[in-house]
């Protein structure tokens, strides 16, 4: 098999070069291929879609985390804050 | 004339931003807990972070330029402890986890081909729509495959998505060479998406 037909059959090399794409700039020799690839096959079209979705929603999640109920107890925060101050006052 | 002045303003204010340490719990403790307990989902060690992030501060005061808020400042010298904490959290011989991560996707694609295997190809989750609101149930479902994953690829993921790290710090701070980098980032990606196909659809 010749190395285009390779990549335009393989999906494992594909969902790599998407997930390349998303971090740094693809060679142009990627560009081809992958565009070439993204054209027949259906797949790798929704894993392209889903790959994007799933980053955005991490970082949703993360977001959405710091938002949460946890709180640190008063006794904890008062500690700390006397230890700052006790911290201060060395100086 | 009208920009220039605006510009000045914006760096005079920008530069001016103070420390007051004696407000430091009352105003942020609860803030750095949360992003504390975002990245590493264990009550007691997020407590010792903020801590070691006061205390840490309180050294580095004189570094302070004032060219970011007290907040900014405060957790970028969290950050940094985060990162200790993936650190040593991925370092060692613990790759028992990454094997069987590894396993996981070895049905996933043709061996010869390297074309998706019909039942482990991608399907339609029903939230491709870009107008769609993520809803609780499915950030459960997404918090536990997060969970699933190795913990250096849980790592190297949270720091190039999360934490914004250029890829070279990533390695040089997690000890993985450059193609190794992209084979984890591929391989996350991988597990993620079909653990979310297996138990969201």
């Amino acid at each position: 098999m010749s190395n285009l037909k390779k990549i335009i059959y393989n999906c494992k090399q594909a969902t790599f070069l998407i997930e390349k794409k998303e971090i740094s700039r693809l060679s142009f020799r990627e560009v081809i291929e992958l565009r070439i690839h993204l054209y027949g096959c259906s797949f790798c079209k929704l894993y392209n879609k889903q790959s994007r979705i799933i980053n955005n929603m991490v970082q949703e999640l993360f977001r959405s985390s710091m938002h949460s109920e946890f709180r640190l107890d008063d006794d904890f925060k008062k500690e700390l804050q006397d230890r700052i101050e006790e911290e201060l006052n060395k100086n | 004339m009208y920009f220039d002045s605006i510009r000045v303003i914006s760096v005079y204010f920008s530069m001016n931003h103070q420390l007051n340490p004696h407000q430091w719990v009352n105003a942020h403790a609860d803030y750095l807990y949360a992003f504390a307990i975002s990245r590493i989902n264990d009550e007691e060690q997020a407590k010792d972070l903020v801590q070691e992030t006061f205390l840490a501060a309180l050294e580095k005061i004189g570094n302070f330029e004032g060219k970011a808020s007290e907040r900014t400042w405060l957790t970028a010298i969290l950050k940094n402890k985060v990162i200790d904490v993936y650190r040593k959290n991925s370092s060692g011989l613990k790759t028992i986890d990454i094997k069987e991560a590894e396993r996981e996707q070895d049905d996933f694609f043709d061996a010869d081909s390297g074309h998706w295997i019909k039942e482990h190809g991608p399907k339609e989750f029903g939230i491709e729509d870009k107008n769609h609101i993520i809803n609780k149930e499915f950030e459960q479902v997404l918090q536990k495959c997060m969970q699933k994953l190795p913990v250096l690829w849980k790592a190297v993921f949270t720091m190039k998505y999360i934490e914004d790290e250029p890829t070279d710090t990533i390695c040089t701070e997690l000890k993985v060479s450059a193609s190794n980098f992209w084979v984890i980032i591929h391989r996350t990606k991988l597990n993620l998406r079909a653990c979310l196909q297996k138990n969201w659809i």
